[in-house]
């Protein structure tokens, strides 16, 4: 029996599964992952002709752990609740969903908080660069061991659409679909110029120690909370920050101090506080490497479409009006190269006034474009 | 259930397997006509979520786009027939979308009620008030046709502009011609669809 507190829509109680890999994974930077784990959770049931399996790629910070509940303790269900589960845009009654916590990662994949074989030490700083490549590589093994040849989708918002975006490059007779929400062909300048910053704040913090921090049994705190609330500010938009916190004081009164004065500072501290608990900082100047790095347009002499000429997926493209990080203008730089080579696009510019991080809302009008375009999927599918 | 009558008449102007933009699509009727009928490769640009949503339940594909924005994201000759029906009539800038269509196709199919016709000529120089009929159903104030013409005033743009009218068609309401529409098309037609190509190409 489901415990009466979860609620209906959901996939309820939910446990990660853990594949190790004993193959070495070649990487873009040249060196090789000689073994590895990934961690992934699925939900609903492969059908008989494998046909109706969807990858969810995640984001930044999230991980493989996308939807439902891990005990009925749990605060929070996963980070995607609002999009997938039983009747929801990525149905768990017609789908098998998995969601892999990325190589490189904080939450029980191979990553810097791993041992390292060779030392038997964490690899720390020494793990390597990894790319958006390299993670779909990764993907295809998982694919392989679940005896998934094709995904009827690959689905991820903001850097899990980038990745959705080189599996339809890299393995076109094994993507179907390719979901693309909030994302960019490559991050512009800004952007880089962001990540920067929050890796300075991070590298700069004394107890980073040049990143063997956990030898030390510290972690850099003040810096990767720096690292987030620049994020954080990144991912809001400019309105909902206004709406939400105005000029609002904590305390009624200003202070005089450096400490607390605006609602907004006290939201900002509390969200990099709680970060701080849950990632760990090399995994953080991986991921925002992995977002530097992605420009699949650069193999290709910088002509996306030429990238896109090969693609035999469908596409769905979405953004928001509001969100500054990857604007509405950054999606239509990969429609339009879609468009001129006749690849099946459908585009939809959804009115949010909550920045980047609307693609994790329940937005009536995203909720209708990802359904309605789900429901085909799975037509397809035979599911 | 039957195609709209215009949607009709559109779908026979279009060789089969070509490839088709349309300009405001709607629920996406005309695209998943064209392509069940004549294996038509269609994308249709749509501003409203509502029927961007339908659009993608009828299996289209659709952009969302402003078409008061233009069309600068595509490139010239993208496709065989760029389609604008009952449109025209409501942009801000009827020419330079007209301008724009004929760059990026090779041909355009252009459809709009014609305010010459004798209903709404009666009500402009009798009642000395901006008609309200058929095919203008809104008052002034709420109307989102802000550029309206009339056939001689849209034909008189394409000889001005260099564009070459390759058919036209002049209908009623239920998108029948008759003798009358023909001799006189701009008195007794409701309806003008034109398919039109740039002169100078």
């Amino acid at each position: 029996m489901m415990p009466d507190s979860i609620p209906d829509q959901s996939v309820g109680l939910v446990r990660p599964q853990t594949l190790h890999f004993d193959q070495p994974l070649p990487l873009a930077c040249g060196r090789e992952l000689p073994q590895y784990d990934l961690v992934y959770e699925t939900y609903g049931t492969l059908n008989s002709k494998h046909s109706n399996a969807i990858l969810i790629c995640h984001a930044l910070s999230g991980d493989h752990h996308a939807a439902g509940y891990h005990s009925m303790d749990d605060r929070k269900p996963g980070w995607w609740e609002n999009c997938i589960g039983p009747g929801k845009p990525i149905d768990t009654d017609r789908f098998f969903v998995v969601c892999p916590n990325n190589l490189g990662g904080c939450k029980g994949s191979t990553g810097p908080t791993s041992n390292n074989p060779e030392t038997g030490k964490p690899y720390g700083p020494d793990f390597p660069i990894i790319t958006v490549p390299d993670w779909v590589i990764s993907q295809t093994r998982l694919a392989n061991a679940l005896d998934i040849d094709q995904w009827a989708a690959v689905v991820g918002g903001s850097l899990g659409g980038m990745q959705a975006l080189q599996w339809a490059i890299d393995y076109p007779e094994r993507i179907k679909h390719a979901v693309i929400i909030a994302a960019a062909p490559k991050l512009s300048t800004q952007n880089i110029a962001f990540n920067e910053v929050a890796r300075q704040a991070i590298m700069a913090d004394p107890e980073f120690h040049a990143g063997h921090y956990y030898e030390h049994n510290v972690i850099p705190r003040r810096g990767l909370m720096l690292a987030r609330m620049l994020g954080h500010i990144t991912y809001l938009s400019e309105d909902e920050m206004r709406a939400k916190f105005g000029r609002e004081l904590r305390e009624g009164k200003l202070n005089f101090g450096f400490d607390v004065d605006f609602q907004i500072e006290s939201y900002l501290r509390y969200q990099g506080q709680s970060f701080v608990e849950r990632f760990d900082a090399n995994t953080y100047l991986l991921m925002t490497k992995a977002l530097d790095y992605f420009d699949p347009a650069s193999t290709c002499d910088n002509d996306l479409g030429k990238a896109l000429e090969h693609v035999s997926a469908h596409f769905l493209l979405m953004s928001f009006t509001n969100d500054w990080r990857f604007s509405p203008a950054r999606s239509r730089e990969i429609i339009k190269p879609l468009l001129d080579h006749n690849k099946p696009v459908s585009y939809a510019e959804i009115e949010a006034s909550t920045g980047h991080d609307a693609f994790l809302l329940p937005i009536p009008y995203y909720l209708a474009m990802f359904n309605t375009y789900m429901k085909h999927v799975a037509k397809e599918a035979g599911c | 259930m039957a195609l709209r009558p215009d949607l009709d008449i559109i779908s026979q102007w279009i060789k089969p397997g070509s490839r088709v933009l349309d300009l405001g699509c709607g629920d996406g009727t005309l695209l998943a006509h064209l392509w069940k009928t004549r294996q038509v490769i269609g994308y249709g640009l749509e501003i409203d979520p509502n029927k961007i949503v339908m659009s993608v339940a009828a299996d289209v594909n659709v952009i969302q786009a402003d078409l008061n924005k233009g069309l600068s994201d595509m490139n010239n000759n993208t496709f065989d027939y760029v389609v604008l029906t009952q449109t025209l009539q409501a942009v801000q800038h009827p020419d330079q979308l007209l301008q724009d269509m004929l760059r990026v196709g090779r041909e355009c199919i252009v459809t709009f009620p014609n305010f010459g016709h004798w209903r709404n000529r009666l009500q402009v120089s009798l009642k000395g008030r901006m008609p309200v009929s058929r095919n203008l159903p809104d008052e002034w104030f709420k109307t989102p046709n802000i550029h309206l013409c009339s056939v001689n005033d849209f034909e008189g743009l394409c000889n001005h502009e260099n564009i070459e009218i390759l058919q036209r068609s002049v209908v009623d309401h239920l998108h029948h011609s008759g003798p009358a529409m023909r001799l006189l098309p701009n008195l007794f037609g409701e309806f003008a669809l034109y398919r039109i190509k740039n002169s100078q190409r």
